[in-house]
């Protein structure tokens, strides 16, 4: 255990300290911008690239980066050196002089660590003028690109490549024309991007952002012909309440309708119905194939970003999904359907806006075949949680003392196995609920299956179901998926059901939810914030949602009927390895 | 050309099936980038996508990776090159001794911009960093041949002897 000196002060540090992380132990701060790690997830980033944190180091001519030095025995860290102060200043005013300065239109303003950063140092004028950057943004269904912003932190980098091995952010050229670009500087959309949006919730800047539908949501809100539908995800409830100040798990259900109908929308609606009605469906298909020897393991298909990165990356695999569609199209298939028929309503007057902690769910939105009818789309617009919080100021509502409400029927009862579908381990677990029941004519007392629980980001489960031993493998983050899919590939493990879904922690850890700034036990509290919905809720199967078992019996018959695979199932795409 | 680059194609794919990969830990496998991407280079004298996606699959590696090393070197070209590049030096070396003045003066001469290909295929014109003979500044290396201590005068003459090499 090496002893340290950190402004004077004798600390023990660990063997594995970085100067940062013994400063950071000890309590200290030191400004960092490119730096991130997500411990939790075995991620990270430090390229040592921005120069911010830098430090005095007695008895060594220059001074050192803090995140990429590591502590020795006697070492005396000098943090508020001048000279250290004046190198951040001058290293963030390097990088400003390179970067487009309408902070005040910026999509990023307030949440951005530039910005942030610039201010902490004080940084009230820059005597560095120069050449500047110009390139062009890129637009896709769901993220945007302006690599004029980018300060190459490589953050997105590390996200894109180690966490989620989808590889199609890379810095390329050197010196000033060095940039992070997508493979041959396609744009994202013509590429293997899988729109999970992990670059987005890590960007320091505003060089990765959601492509926003905020402006098409306000005109149908004030367009009397349209009928406005909302729908919202089970990971929003707890965390939209963080963008307005509120601990993270905080779980502000009852304050997200009222907001919602203060809004203006027509009707809440909730997707935790669709996750109900996916269950039924996956559920009835994954039965199916156990009885008659279908195809196994069956993987589950909710998660947008992991079903492209599956066509992408392993089109041999591609009769595993389940064929059932994620809660979020199940819904908006039902609304323009069932909905339309007993509100007396044209589908095409009708705006399905959803509400989702996710980026490829605007991108799942936009997927041609996932439609109902080539007439109109079934999910119109989706919003991220962060671009909900936004149109809540906008509108000038005090989150704080809004009102709770309650969702609408007849698609706003859900229960609590559709609340954990936020969460890793939670469409797993909520598959195995009514699994369990159905195959055991049993009813299951204990609900909560511990072996699904946790927040490590690969687990296998088994479970006993009339003496069948059931395999389960969850996965979070695309590389862990990769190493599940080569594994069942290579026949090295054997397994009935795998939940994969692509963000940390799952839903909750969307890349469209309020920024964690590299902090993982915000994500953790949100997990466990579903747990005690689920917890709280008297029906926790999907199979006794009453609502559900309402829809069946008047409009789609019975699970798995001509009706329901016509509206509630969808195919999938071989797609190039780029 | 169709058919000379598909010639050069099919001699770089006999290359990379020769090199056997099998058992090789992921580290090992990237370390061979390098090597791969200069015999590309040599085989057909530039990098383009097509052959980037077959070294990232020999590989078992993201193209993204491919692209960024292809991009970062100098030496990796992703467009066709001349049969004769010209590597003008414009370290700091050559600078002072006058490279941006050669430099000019082969851009004008041959009517070119840098990166480029003459009409005829021949020439390419390539500034470089430091290639390592600042005993020689000025210094350019066409093809396999270095020249130095060269004045704009002597550009045209270089030219020329290459033309008439073509044309016997």
């Amino acid at each position: 255990m090496p002893k340290i000196y950190i402004n004077g002060d004798e600390f023990e540090a660990s063997e594995n300290d970085t100067v940062l992380t013994a400063v950071q132990k000890f309590g200290g701060y030191i400004p960092t911008l490119c730096y991130l790690n997500l411990k939790d997830i075995n991620i990270e980033n430090k390229p040592s690239s921005c120069r911010v944190c830098m430090v005095e180091i007695e008895g060594r001519k220059s001074l050192a980066p803090a995140c990429t030095t590591p502590v020795s025995e006697g070492l005396r860290i000098n943090t508020l050196s001048r000279q250290a102060v004046e190198a951040r200043r001058t290293a963030i005013q390097l990088l400003l002089s390179d970067h487009p300065q309408d902070c005040l239109q910026c999509p990023k303003n307030g949440e951005c660590d530039l910005q942030r950063i610039a201010s902490e140092l004080n940084i009230v004028k820059n005597p560095f003028m120069g050449k500047t950057t110009n390139y062009k943004q890129d637009i896709s269904t769901a993220i945007i690109r302006d690599p004029n912003k980018c300060i190459m932190c490589r953050r997105c980098e590390t996200m894109c490549n180690d966490f989620q091995t989808v590889g199609v952010l890379s810095a390329v050229e050197r010196g000033f024309n060095a940039v992070i670009k997508p493979t041959f500087d396609l744009p994202l959309e013509e590429t293997a991007c899988t729109f999970c949006g992990q670059c987005v919730a890590v960007c320091p800047t505003g060089a990765l952002e959601e492509d926003s539908y905020i402006d098409y949501v306000w005109k149908d809100l004030v367009n009397e012909k349209k009928h406005v539908v909302v729908q919202t995800a089970p990971a929003v409830r707890v965390a939209l309440a963080e963008e307005f100040g509120f601990e993270p798990g905080t779980i502000s259900t009852g304050k997200l309708v009222g907001a919602l109908k203060l809004l203006g929308f027509d009707k809440v609606f909730d997707t935790n119905f669709g996750a109900d009605l996916t269950i039924i469906e996956e559920a009835t298909e994954f039965k199916e194939r156990l009885e008659n020897d279908g195809f196994l393991p069956m993987l589950t298909s909710c998660c947008p970003g992991w079903i492209k990165f599956l066509e992408h990356q392993f089109p041999d695999l591609i009769e595993m999904p389940s064929s059932a569609k994620s809660p979020q199209q199940m819904f908006g298939a039902i609304v323009k359907s069932y909905y339309a028929q007993k509100a007396n309503l044209e589908p095409k007057n009708i705006t399905v806006v959803s509400i989702m902690p996710c980026l490829a769910k605007k991108y799942e939105a936009s997927r041609k075949e996932i439609n109902s009818s080539p007439d109109y789309k079934d999910v119109d617009y989706v919003l991220t949680t962060r671009e909900l919080a936004k149109m809540i100021k906008e509108a000038g509502i005090n989150f704080t003392t809004v009102p709770e409400r309650s969702y609408d029927n007849p698609l706003g009862e859900s229960t609590g196995a559709a609340a954990i579908f936020g969460r890793t381990g939670g469409v797993a677990e909520a598959a195995l609920r009514t699994t369990y029941e159905w195959l055991t004519g049993r009813e299951l007392r204990t609900v909560e299956f511990q072996a699904l629980h946790g927040y490590e980001s690969l687990r296998v489960a088994e479970v006993d179901i009339n003496g069948q031993i059931i395999k389960i493998g969850v996965a979070y983050g695309l590389g862990n998926a990769r190493k599940l899919l080569e594994a069942i590939r290579d026949k090295k493990i054997d397994l009935h059901l795998i939940e994969i879904m692509a963000c940390p922690g799952g839903c909750v850890g969307g890349g469209g939810q309020p920024y964690h700034h590299g902090n993982f036990e915000v994500i953790k509290k949100r997990i466990d914030a579903l747990n005690v919905i689920d917890r709280t809720k008297i029906i926790r199967k999907s199979h006794e949602n009453p609502y559900i078992l309402r829809l069946y019996n008047e409009y789609l018959e019975k699970p798995g009927s001509e009706k329901a695979q016509q509206l509630l199932h969808t195919h999938y795409l071989e797609r190039e390895w780029l | 050309m169709e058919k000379v680059y598909e010639h050069k194609l099919e001699t770089f794919r006999e290359y990379l099936e020769s090199i056997d990969v099998e058992g090789y830990t992921d580290e090992q496998r990237k370390s061979l980038l390098i090597q791969i991407l200069h015999k590309a280079q040599e085989n057909i004298g530039y990098i383009p996508t097509e052959v980037q996606k077959l070294i990232a699959q020999k590989l078992k590696i993201h193209v993204s990776r491919v692209y960024g090393v292809v991009t970062f070197y100098n030496f990796f070209s992703t467009k066709p090159r001349g049969k004769y590049p010209i590597n003008i030096c414009l370290g700091t070396a050559c600078y002072v001794a006058g490279a941006n003045l050669i430099y000019d003066e082969f851009k004008k001469f041959l009517n070119i911009e840098p990166e480029e290909v003459t009409e005829d295929g021949l020439f390419s014109i390539h500034p470089v960093r430091c290639l390592g003979a600042c005993g020689l500044a000025p210094v350019v290396k066409i093809g396999e041949d270095t020249y130095g201590r060269l004045k704009v005068s002597d550009v045209r003459k270089i030219i020329r002897e290459y033309t008439s090499k073509e044309n016997q």
